[in-house]
């Protein structure tokens, strides 16, 4: 490896005055360029969506499929109903949520434990996330939501909602368990290492080295599996039960009315509240890797 | 102002052209005395030379009957037998409007895409579809073949069985299949306390009642009858414990035949209905198929 030295600086003739001179010519055409970049977003955005929006409108199904998708008077009528059932959905999500992060990260931590002793929980972990991870969670919701409530077992709920909520929980647990196992596989071993030998236990490095550090690194992609349950929640509509999900509430309407507008009031209830939340994942990501890149030199 | 309502004025005229073209494209005008085959010689159909119908697959019972044979692709019942009571009149219309029993094809047809915009694959539609005003402007109606009264199916000696009137099934859990009448009944007429419990299908709300998460459902009263029925025992053990009328006032939520919208074989279905109406063939399909199907009991009314 040779060490070149460093390539000289331009050297100019008088270095305030053409410098100036020089950044303001700069500065100017960065800035033409600039609202000629505009120009060039503004234009080719017009052709493309508009190029989209005119291939839509000039289907030759349009009048017909606006009627059944976008009709404002179905909307008016189906809308407050839905969102007044979407509250629903919020409240599933914000029950389950805190459920699913404790039983995930029970989960990789059996899943990381290290030596022979463990093995079994090792392997019990395994099998959970490799069967719940491989089920479609929509037929976990449907096979829990009727199949348990059919067993009739005494003192235990039959509500189609609860069981659907349960196997929502159960499948996303092993989801989230995998992101936190990833988090934990980061912290590099010399951490452990250096943990081990000031004389911490086994647990409590653990808890008070690699947890802490894993569970910081994988916050936004955590926040993605939140987003995820949220959207999900609408999988519930298939179990049997008076709970009344903004989905199932939607399917009510369209059904009746034959018209699907009700269906677009559901969406257009997830969007509200998945959007910012995608916005605010995406600006934590950000933060973290300006903070990671904070003083490294690229 | 003067040319605000200038255009105003062109605008509406313009409106107006446009209603009245649409109206006279879709209500095909059927002549005085025309039957029902005539009509049909004049309409277009999916495929030539066939009568393409659609129903629900599996094919539920009453409506549908005779099994299916294993290598079929049909469920619970097979349509092509003919038997069942939707099964006998989609014949009998097929068979007045010119098509033999050969040349009729039947494809598997789910509720939604029965009434998705846009033209449907088949000619028309037959699942026992209730009529509702603001249906009609997705889909074309015929005429009713058949109205139907909604029951409560429960277990024996459940608390519910001794429901007498609407107001003693408020405290129950009742379930019906969303999109059906008997789902309205429960939302509209019955209200219950906690309100209704919907399910995605018949066999769902049969399988909620099984499992006991509900007090019981409503559906139509042969299904009721069907399900109930002591060699079918669909539901487990389970009775019909009641009929309610139908509410007065309106229009009764008949049962018809659903085509595209602005088909030209709608007014020609309506006229091979009208025919079976006149001649009681209808009436000795309802007679054959429902009546004298069913292993219960007159039903005790559930008044109000």
């Amino acid at each position: 490896m040779s060490l070149a030295p460093p390539p000289e600086p331009p050297v100019a003739p008088d270095p305030s005055a053409s410098n100036r001179s020089n950044r303001s010519k700069l500065v100017g055409s960065l800035r033409a360029e600039g609202r000629r970049g505009v120009f060039v977003a503004v234009l080719s955005t017009v052709v493309v969506i508009g190029g989209l929006i005119a291939i839509v409108i000039n289907s030759p199904n349009w009048l017909t499929f606006k009627e059944s998708f976008f009709s404002v008077q179905e909307f008016k009528e189906s809308f407050p109903d839905i969102a007044h059932h979407f509250v629903h959905n919020i409240e599933i999500f914000l029950v389950l949520e805190p459920l699913i992060l404790a039983f995930a990260l029970l989960l990789a931590i059996m899943r990381s434990l290290k030596g022979p002793v463990f093995f079994p929980l090792r392997v019990l972990a395994i099998i959970y996330i490799d069967f719940f991870r491989g089920i479609p969670t929509l037929l976990l919701v449907y096979l829990f939501g009727f199949g348990i409530p059919a067993l009739q077992i005494p003192g235990v709920p039959i509500s189609g909602i609860f069981w659907g909520s349960v196997a929502l929980s159960l499948s996303y647990s092993a989801y989230v368990a995998e992101v936190y196992r990833a988090g934990i596989e980061s912290v590099h071993s010399s951490q452990t290492a250096a943990a081990r030998s000031l004389g911490l236990t086994r647990w409590q490095t653990l808890r008070f080295v690699v947890v802490p550090q894993a569970v910081r690194r994988v916050v936004p992609p955590l926040m993605n599996d939140f987003i995820s349950l949220q959207k999900d929640t609408a999988l519930l509509s298939i179990v049997a039960g008076q709970f009344g999900e903004a989905f199932q509430q939607g399917q009510i309407w369209k059904a009746s009315h034959f018209n699907f507008t009700p269906i677009l009031g559901v969406a257009l209830c997830f969007l509200v509240i998945t959007v910012p939340m995608t916005r605010f994942t995406d600006h934590m990501l950000e933060r973290q890797r300006r903070r990671r890149m904070a003083g490294a030199v690229l | 102002m003067k040319r605000i309502s200038t255009l105003a004025f062109a605008l509406l005229v313009v409106l107006a052209a446009c209603s009245k073209a649409s109206s006279v494209a879709t209500n095909q005008p059927t002549t005085a005395g025309e039957t029902a085959s005539e009509c049909a010689k004049n309409a277009t159909f999916t495929t030539d030379g066939t009568l393409t119908i659609g129903t629900s697959n599996p094919a539920y019972s009453p409506f549908f009957q005779g099994g299916t044979t294993s290598g079929s692709d049909w469920k619970l019942n097979d349509p092509t037998t003919g038997k069942g009571f939707e099964d006998a009149v989609a014949y009998e219309i097929a068979n007045r409007l010119g098509y033999s029993t050969s040349q009729v094809t039947w494809i598997p047809v789910k509720f939604d895409e029965s009434y998705a915009p846009g033209p449907r694959p088949f000619d028309f539609n037959i699942q026992q579809v209730s009529y509702k005003p603001v249906r009609a402007k997705a889909v074309d109606f015929s005429t009713g073949y058949y109205i139907s009264n909604q029951a409560l199916v429960a277990v024996k000696g459940s608390p519910i069985t001794k429901a007498k009137t609407l107001a003693d099934l408020k405290p129950y859990k009742l379930a019906a299949p969303i999109g059906t009448t008997s789902y309205d009944f429960i939302a509209d007429v019955i209200q219950p306390d906690g309100g209704p419990a919907p399910t995605q299908t018949e066999d769902d709300a049969v399988a909620a009642v099984n499992g006991g998460q509900v007090d019981g459902l409503i559906v139509d009263l042969p299904t009721a009858l069907y399900m109930a029925d002591p060699y079918v025992q669909q539901v487990k053990n389970s009775v019909v414990v009641g009929q309610f009328a139908n509410p007065t006032g309106g229009t009764p939520p008949y049962w018809g035949v659903t085509l595209s919208k602005g088909s030209t074989l709608t007014s020609c279905v309506d006229l091979a209905i009208g025919e079976m109406k006149k001649d009681g063939t209808l009436d000795e399909i309802t007679k054959t198929w429902l009546s004298d199907k069913t292993n219960v009991g007159t039903v005790p009314l559930i008044g109000p």
